[in-house]
């Protein structure tokens, strides 16, 4: 990349450290790689060293610090992983002659596995330069292979497969809103914050990011925490695998979640707003920039919003690169200052010191949307939705054995069943539900009359369904994979925990685990759990203890000799090469069984 | 109420603003650690000394004191985490005491003494890790490292020459070195840096001085850890050494 080009970006982002990363990824999106010089020149011209840029390329996994035309990134969910992802990209690796994460000796294409990339129900997905490929098949991965060798741009790949489709099943109060840009600013434009905060607070929302935190007492906190600059932020990371929420409300609702931060805004006394979008969804990215242009045009952002001169509010939206952790609000908030994404520590909170130390409101995507709802309907209509403790609708991302898997709202208090027999489950053939993603909880049939409710089956909307011909130990080491590779890294209990499963998960799987292991990953669950720094550690091993208890003959039929330890190392195994190096195998050749 | 926390059944008391590991080190009270140094702003990231504050489990170093809180340090389900803790870092890296320089002055051992650890428990991981012979003074041997980040926080805010950060993620996670070629010779580190005398194992080691102490005359030889305290700053509780 030149000079000139370098400059243009670093003009784009105001020369400012703290959009290090957004410099990063426009240079990413560019060249599908971060050269050291490129490095260099950002660490010279932002006055940081070398290392700190080093150390963000290193830590987002959708930087490459090596050159490749065809950069392709196969969501390694469990839900795709078990409709054949695996044989897919092995065809296409084995057409294209690469090895898995290892980039093409002409420079030319790499496959690797990602997380999650928010495709659940649109079938076998990749990211292709950072761009979303829907429903891959074999004759997409046979075209895919042509394009490539002939050098076509992605840019001129047939634009259908980038279809991303909205997939609406059941719509509830929120989802059927009829909602005109501005109407809900402009409803509340004489209304002071304390007459706005007062129908939020009867309205009674929890914040739908996973841990229910009332809304209301968060923008309270915020608003009467002494200072003189605040922020608003969206998270809008969706890293749990399995959901997908965000990504449709991006897709068709994008002004309600606008119009949600403008108006907490408003309450709070923030002139700057983020939106922090994964960077999986980079194909959003134009289309809410749009929306965010004709939001200024109609004066619903910017200054002296709706003639009011006392209220200016801007949103700037900040593109993720690859981490799930960067959900977590803290670490969201490191990265915002362009900063390996590392929580930071519990106190003090975001809402008195978050972005520049300055009170700072997260929120989750769907919870700005229900603000919105809520002071359309009015907080008391509102407060009717739903469970005396949980009020108003939930958005469920539905994957997994279903005839319809997609987006389905429904009110709280509805039970498990009921949301199992609407997108077609055969509930009877069902084995697991895995809630809330890998660090939710995994529900066994006994658990299907309970209710999707903050009070009972607590979600942030994942849920993916396994009948009784799925391996469930498949699902439990994709899981424990996935922690391995979002771990921050900064404590220990995470950092190692988190592989030392992995192998034990392994080990059993394999044949080779005894009961003593499967003590052992009990023990370690309980220990990480306690031990971890943020959210992420202490959820990571809620699959292992959860199936450990609901599912124990998952692990027992596989267990080798269920009483002593029993090595992990197979030695008849490890004489393999040299048989093979010898051409023998004859009964001496290998050691008794 | 007074500023007073009860650890294990003692009266403590504290200063506001103080943290639980501050008002413990200030009272002679050992709480296992291996990534704080009261010299440096608390970081949380080792977890080693994580005690129970009325029931919940939390790091001391990070947390503050509070009038009135109950905190349980040596309880056997504590040290129990601990050298579980201990065990994983031993694990991580490449840990081979009998023939390390550090062995006798190194926290990690004398945590691991402390915590009674007596076997690795996990399988080793055997990361492939470098050392850097570079600079003519000291050596990192990356084998070692804890990632405890002292001498990142000790290289940026008081030696004010950011030589050390933290790359990779997860498992993958390692210090780099802040030089044109990554290697520690082409720093201008000096071997009298805060950021030299801060490493607590063996990773970080001043050249010719190995073996000028023998085994069995150094620091943690003439008692355990909770007598003689950090190996890089003695605090109140711990006696002097030099
Ligand atoms: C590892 C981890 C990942 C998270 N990911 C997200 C996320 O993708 N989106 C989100 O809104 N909240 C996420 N959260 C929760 C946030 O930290 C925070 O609680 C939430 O954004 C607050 O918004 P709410 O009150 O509207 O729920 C995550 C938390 C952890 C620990
Ligand atoms: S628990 Fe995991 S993600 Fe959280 S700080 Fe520790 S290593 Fe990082
Ligand atoms: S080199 Fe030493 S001081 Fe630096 S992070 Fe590693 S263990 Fe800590």
């Amino acid at each position: 990349m030149d000079v000139i080009e370098l400059q243009a970006i670093l003009a784009k982002e105001q020369h400012h450290p703290h959009y290090l990363l957004q410099m990063l990824r426009l240079v990413q999106e560019k060249e599908n790689y971060i050269s050291p010089q490129v490095m260099s020149f950002f660490a010279e011209k932002l006055n940081i060293p070398l290392t700190k840029v080093q150390g963000v390329v290193d830590f987002y996994s959708l930087l490459n610090t090596t050159p490749r035309d065809y950069h392709i990134l196969f969501s390694n969910n469990i839900i795709e992983q078990l409709q054949g992802k695996e044989q897919l990209m092995k065809q296409l690796m084995s057409k294209l002659g690469v090895e898995l994460g290892k980039v093409r000796a002409d420079n030319r294409v790499c496959i690797d596995n990602t997380s999650c990339i928010g495709m659940s129900d649109q079938g076998i997905s990749v990211l292709v330069n950072g761009l979303t490929i829907t429903n891959l098949d074999e004759q997409r991965i046979s075209e895919m292979v042509d394009l490539i060798e002939k050098k076509i741009p992605v840019s001129q790949w047939n634009a259908q497969w980038f279809e991303v489709k909205d997939n609406i099943q059941r719509k509830d109060q929120l989802l059927s809103t009829d909602f005109i840009a501005g109407s809900v600013l402009d409803k509340m434009k004489n209304n002071t914050a304390d007459q706005i905060m007062e129908i939020l607070k009867v309205a009674g929302i929890r914040g739908c990011g996973g841990a229910g935190f009332p809304l209301d007492s968060k923008w309270d906190f915020c608003r009467q925490t002494p200072a003189d600059e605040r922020f608003v932020v969206c998270d809008a990371d969706e890293g749990e695998p399995g959901t997908f929420k965000d990504r449709i409300l991006f897709q068709s609702y994008a002004d309600l979640v606008f119009e949600g931060m403008t108006i907490c805004a408003k309450i709070i006394g923030a002139k700057q707003g983020f939106l922090y979008l994964r960077g999986e969804y980079r194909y959003l990215l134009d289309s809410l920039e749009k929306i965010l242009e004709k939001r200024r045009d109609q004066n619903l952002l910017g200054t002296a919003i709706l003639g009011d001169s006392n209220f200016d509010f801007e949103i700037k939206i900040f593109m993720g690169a690859g981490a799930y952790i960067c959900g977590a609000e803290t670490a969201l908030i490191e990265s915002l200052h362009g900063n390996r994404g590392v929580p930071r520590r519990r106190l003090p909170y975001p809402v008195h010191q978050g972005y520049n130390k300055k009170p700072t409101v997260v929120n989750n995507v769907e919870t700005f949307c229900l603000a919105v709802k809520a002071l359309q309907m009015g907080g008391e209509t509102f407060a009717k939705l739903g469970t005396e403790q949980s009020h108003g609708t939930k958005l469920l991302s539905i994957s997994g054995d279903c005839k319809k898997p997609g987006i389905y709202e429904f009110q709280y208090g509805v039970s498990v069943r009921e949301v199992l027999e609407s997108c077609g489950a055969d509930i009877s053939n069902i084995q697991m539900v895995q809630n809330s993603g890998p660090a939710g909880n995994s529900l066994s049939p006994e658990d299907f009359d309970r209710k999707i409710a903050f009070e009972d089956v607590s979600t942030t909307g994942s849920i993916m369904i396994f009948n009784k011909d799925k391996d469930l130990l498949e699902v439990i080491q994709n899981f424990a994979n996935f922690f391995v590779h979002e771990s921050c890294g900064f404590c220990t209990p995470c950092r190692v925990g988190t592989s030392i499963i992995k192998n034990l998960v392994n080990k059993v799987r394999k044949g080779r685990g005894s009961n003593v292991d499967l003590k052992e990953m009990q023990d370690l669950s309980i220990l990480i759990r306690n031990a971890a720094h943020c959210g992420l550690g202490m959820t990571a091993t809620n699959h292992i203890s959860d199936t450990l208890k609901k599912f124990p003959q998952i692990y027992k039929e596989r267990l080798h000799n269920s009483e002593s330890l029993h090595p992990t190392f197979d030695l008849d195994a490890a004489l393999e090469d040299a048989r093979q190096i010898t051409h023998r195998q004859d009964a001496a050749a290998h050691l008794s069984a | 109420m007074e500023n007073i926390i009860t650890i294990d059944e003692q009266m403590i008391p504290f200063k506001t603003g103080q943290t639980i590991m501050d008002a413990a080190m200030e009272a002679g009270v050992y709480i296992p650690h291996l990534c704080h140094n009261p010299e440096f702003e608390p970081h949380g990231s080792c977890r080693v000394c994580v005690v129970k504050v009325n029931g919940r489990m939390m790091s001391s170093c990070t947390t503050k004191a509070t009038a009135g809180q109950k905190i349980e340090n040596n309880t056997p389900e504590l040290q129990e985490n601990r050298r579980c803790l201990t065990q994983m870092l031993f694990v991580e890296g490449n840990h081979v005491c009998p023939g390390c320089e550090k062995s006798g002055n190194c926290q990690l051992q004398a945590v691991a003494y402390y915590t009674e650890m007596l076997s690795p428990r996990f399988q080793h991981f055997y990361p492939y890790r470098e050392l850097d012979p570079t600079h003519p003074d000291v050596i990192i041997d990356f084998n070692r490292c804890i990632l405890c980040e002292l001498c990142v926080r000790a290289s940026r805010d008081i030696d004010q020459k950011n030589i050390f950060a933290m790359s990779g993620r997860g498992i993958k996670a390692h210090l780099i070195i802040n030089s044109p070629t990554g290697k520690l010779g082409d720093t201008d580190l000096n071997v009298n840096d805060k950021a030299v005398q801060v490493c607590p194992v063996g990773a970080i080691i001043k050249r010719k001085q190995g073996y000028m102490n023998p085994i069995g005359e150094r620091f943690y030889d003439q008692a355990p850890i909770d007598e003689m305290g950090d190996i890089a700053e003695p605090h109140a509780g711990a006696k002097h050494h030099d």
